[in-house]
């Protein structure tokens, strides 16, 4: 597998423009001649397809839900970072940069983060445009607020849901586009596989979830936009739709699968309360602005947290991490919550819980203005727990979140197949090995509004395609293939339901391969895995049939990808003997339990290569350097 | 009060094979259920169970189980959305229901909504009113700064309290003549409170109305329903808004 990042010449500062001018264009009364599919409708795909279509090509969407509105960039809450500098509190495109090069532990590459940062601007200033509603102070101005690994302001917010408003900003864009004839919606389908010919990505292959059917479409590229895979931990923040299916499918076809164990585990999230639990709801970091961390100084300390007095608690975050204090990045906000319960000073029923405490804030500012900030994130507690956050702390638990790694892509956000494209949290480029709290809302935006527009056509005006139609072989064989392996999977008609036996692997990804990971903790992950997959493809029932609206056979399609993907992402974590970002290896730690980079032996993208069914997957790297920024330890004290 | 026994339930399921289909409704026990599980992980434990039998699972919407994505909804006791207040099925939990409870749970039910399996339902016809007019035409690229265009705070949250809208439908199903009112109103106001909005006002008003027409959805004779089943607590106010915009446009727009 050949990797080049086709990084361009030149200054840090000068790449985008110049690469910009250097890329082919395709002229206007051309671009209509171009099928381009975009695979998800988040923040990526919708802005994508928006832009795309705007510009005149002739675009596609599919997505699983019956509407573009409801990808899981919806569920984002806090906000979105922009190197504008409203507050004046000494921001720039460099520094925004520089903390996010450092915020992902050195392992993303310059060029690119250098880009999105110069890019996150225009991205404010589009969705202002589209008619986002953000925060506003009284003169009518912006407003901005604080986040995690960051000692300023540059986080632009609507209320306690900016995702929802982002993406309901793209998606209305979307829609414009689908009312003037550019883009067309095709809802509830999902992408079973990616059609290569003569080396190239020009089509792809979906099931029709209502009627069951193989559908073909054939283009000129394609653009995954199809987001993260932490449910591989079964318990996450993610939706429950959220799967690593059409990656895997198009590693399967030839692309690159960069820095799997790249994951992140967001710290403030409502603990589970028992084994029915279906997902982990995430309260904001932007909580960690005003809600103060602590657990009870002496172990096993059971009183009301009310009736604990204040040299009783332990301010952990505040003590270890003064000069970041409850806004320090979420893998190290994550481990310290571990490192408390472990220890055994947890709170709550399970002791699996650490308290946020808004008494602080509510005294100092009143408890009407916590409401208009958090207010809804409040309610949503309250439901979920029948507690008032405003009257006892609330209690929170790291929770699976988002998925650093993704499909190799290089500065084109192309994949090692040519024409494919992954945009968003389907790729891995810009966060390194830990993303800083509201840059996923900033990327997505930037791939697709931005970025993926500019080149797919450096792409299409480069090259000469050959006619290629849905009744070409590739098309036949790909249908052909999925329809064996859903036919596999009906015909086994076992005793579990995919839902136990992704709660199986999850449990092994959640102990073995979660918040800190050892050599000893990997192998029996390895060990593991694939036992529950031989089980998987003994032991699973999928009831009813493939020619049908069948919620239980989707779900196993997922699952039975899951159970292949995540032993890869246990060989990379093994492989990456140190710790980085949200990847924490065991034997890898400082003395005060830091994490210990490698940089003499990790610093690069590890990029896996299939080899076939049933072959160990191949490793490349990606070397990375380092020329504008001074590597450092990455310290928060 | 807080209660920790496991108990049992019966939920009547409104059971459809597939569009057009005769539907019908059909009880299931479930038992052993926690008063901290959500209302879907009761469902979802009834499915499994199902499936186990070599029974067809009730087929059912929700993804991000949060009360955001807009996917969930279904009538629960003749509620829309379930007993809770402004809150969506996903944010339901069995504490709320008691030992014995007999549950009846339908989808949603309105003509411009129509069937695909038991209590998924096809909700397409919002998109296609977003469509006619639900934007502001500006291409990705082409926006001034930010805070060149100051926006009257106020203006601002109002129009985010309109636009905290799901999408979810359960304005149309309470509502007695089906009507997506509340839906478009949020949409049309959202927009005609910044000034980013403000030039395709008139367009906007009378393109989305006649889509919404056009997928037969009914008209607004304030009840009200669908403001007290809203999840994100829009209020009616926006229709007002809604049809003060189509008022003004159809008075005065040129076209």
């Amino acid at each position: 597998m050949k990797l080049d990042a086709h990084i361009p010449e030149g200054p840090l500062e000068r790449k985008w423009d110049s690469h910009k001018f250097n890329m082919k264009l395709v002229n206007p009364s051309n671009r209509r001649k171009y099928d381009i599919l975009v695979v998800g409708s988040g923040l990526a795909g919708a802005s994508a397809a928006a832009t795309l279509g705007e510009l005149g090509y002739n675009v596609k969407v599919f997505m699983l839900q019956d509407s573009p509105r409801r990808a899981h960039s919806i569920a984002a809450q806090g906000g979105i970072n922009a190197a504008k500098n409203y507050p004046g509190d000494g921001d720039s495109v460099w520094r925004l940069f520089y903390d996010t090069v450092k915020g992902g532990d050195f392992r993303a590459r310059e060029a690119n983060v250098y880009r999105l940062a110069q890019i996150s601007s225009q991205i404010i200033d589009h969705c202002a445009a589209i008619g986002v509603p953000f925060a506003r102070e009284y003169g009518g101005l912006l407003s901005n607020r604080s986040f995690g690994g960051a000692q300023l302001s540059r986080t632009f917010y609507a209320r306690g849901q900016t995702g929802q408003q982002l993406l309901l900003g793209a998606y209305s864009a979307l829609m414009r586009q689908v009312g003037a004839g550019t883009v067309t919606v095709l809802p509830r389908r999902e992408m079973v596989d990616v059609v290569v010919k003569n080396g190239r990505a020009r089509g792809i292959t979906v099931r029709n979830l209502v009627t069951g059917d193989m559908e073909a479409y054939s283009g000129h590229a394609v653009l995954l936009c199809t987001g993260g895979y932490t449910n591989v931990f079964y318990l996450s923040t993610n939706a429950a739709s959220c799967n690593v299916s059409a990656a895997w499918a198009a590693y399967k076809r030839g692309a690159g699968f960069a820095n799997p164990c790249f994951t992140q585990i967001h710290p403030t999230c409502i603990p589970r309360s028992g084994e029915h639990q279906s997902k982990l709801t995430l309260m904001s970091e932007s909580l960690r602005n005003d809600g103060r961390v602590w657990v009870p100084k002496n172990k096993g300390d059971h009183r009301k947290p009310s009736g604990i007095p204040e040299e009783e608690r332990d301010y952990y975050l505040e003590r270890r991490y003064p000069a970041f204090g409850n806004l320090v990045p979420r893998d190290i906000a994550s481990r310290a919550a571990k490192t408390v319960v472990d220890a055994g000073y947890g709170v709550g029923p399970t002791g699996h819980a650490v308290y946020l405490d808004f008494r602080d804030a509510i005294k100092r500012k009143g408890q009407e203005a916590v409401k208009e900030a958090y207010g809804n994130l409040f309610d949503m507690y309250y439901q979920i727990t029948d507690e008032d956050g405003y009257k006892v702390p609330m209690r929170i638990y790291p929770a699976p979140h988002y998925a650093m790694g993704g499909l190799w892509v290089d500065y084109n956000l192309m994949t090692t197949v040519p024409g494919l494209f992954a945009l968003g949290e389907a790729n891995f480029s810009d966060h390194g090995a830990n993303r800083l709290g509201a840059s996923a809302l900033m990327q997505g935006l930037a791939d697709g509004f931005f970025i993926a527009p500019a080149t797919v056509a450096g792409y299409l005006g480069a090259g000469k395609f050959e006619p290629v139609t849905t009744l070409d072989k590739e098309f036949a064989d790909s249908a052909k293939q999925v329809q064996e392996r859903i036919n596999r999977l009906l015909a086994v008609k076992g005793e579990k339901t995919p839902s136990e036996f992704h709660r199986q692997l999850g449990n092994v990804m959640w102990n073995d391969v979660g918040m800190a990971r050892s050599e000893s903790s990997l192998k029996k992950a390895l060990k593991r895995i694939p036992e529950i997959r031989e089980e998987f493809w003994k032991n699973i029932k999928v009831s009813g049939g493939d020619k049908d609206f069948n919620q239980t056979l989707e779900k196993a399609m997922k699952v039975a990808d899951f159970l292949e993907f995540g032993e890869l992402l246990v060989r990379d974590a093994l492989e990456r003997k140190e710790s980085c970002g949200g990847h924490f290896r065991e034997e890898s730690c400082t003395p005060e339990g830091e994490a210990k980079r490698d940089d003499a032996n990790f610093s690069h993208v590890s990029v896996w290569e299939y080899q076939g069914e049933g072959r160990e997957a191949a490793l490349n790297r990606e070397p990375l350097a380092f020329e504008n920024v001074k590597i450092a330890e990455r310290s928060y004290k | 009060m807080k209660q920790n026994k496991h108990f049992n339930v019966t939920v009547r399921v409104w059971r459809q094979a597939g569009p057009g289909e005769p539907g019908k409704m059909v009880s299931y026990k479930v038992g052993d259920i926690s008063p901290d599980m959500s209302f879907l992980e009761m469902l979802d434990v009834l499915n499994d169970d199902l499936i186990k039998k070599g029974e067809e699972p009730i087929a059912v919407e929700s993804d991000c189980r949060e009360g955001i994505c807009g996917c969930c909804g279904l009538v629960i006791n003749g509620d829309v959305h379930g007993p809770d207040e402004h809150s969506t099925v996903c944010q339901l939990h069995m504490r709320r229901f008691k030992d014995g409870d007999v549950i009846t749970v339908e989808p949603w039910r309105s003509k411009s909504f129509p069937a695909i399996k038991d209590l998924v339902v096809d909700r397409s016809a919002l998109d296609r009113i977003m469509q006619a007019g639900g934007f502001v035409s500006a291409n990705a690229g082409a926006a001034p700064d930010a805070n060149s265009v100051p926006v009257d705070r106020d203006r601002a949250e109002a129009a985010m309290d309109a636009a905290a809208c799901i999408g979810c439908g359960a304005c149309v199903a309470a509502c007695p003549n089906g009507a997506a009112m509340l839906f478009t109103g949020a949409k049309i106001s959202q927009l005609a409170l910044l000034p980013q909005g403000a030039p395709e006002r008139a367009a906007r008003a009378l393109n989305m109305v006649q889509a919404m027409d056009k997928e037969g959805f009914g008209n607004c004779t304030n009840e009200y329903e669908c403001e007290a089943v809203c999840p994100k607590e829009i209020k009616v106010s926006n229709i007002a808004r809604m049809n003060r915009e189509f008022l003004l446009a159809n008075l005065f727009s040129k076209r």
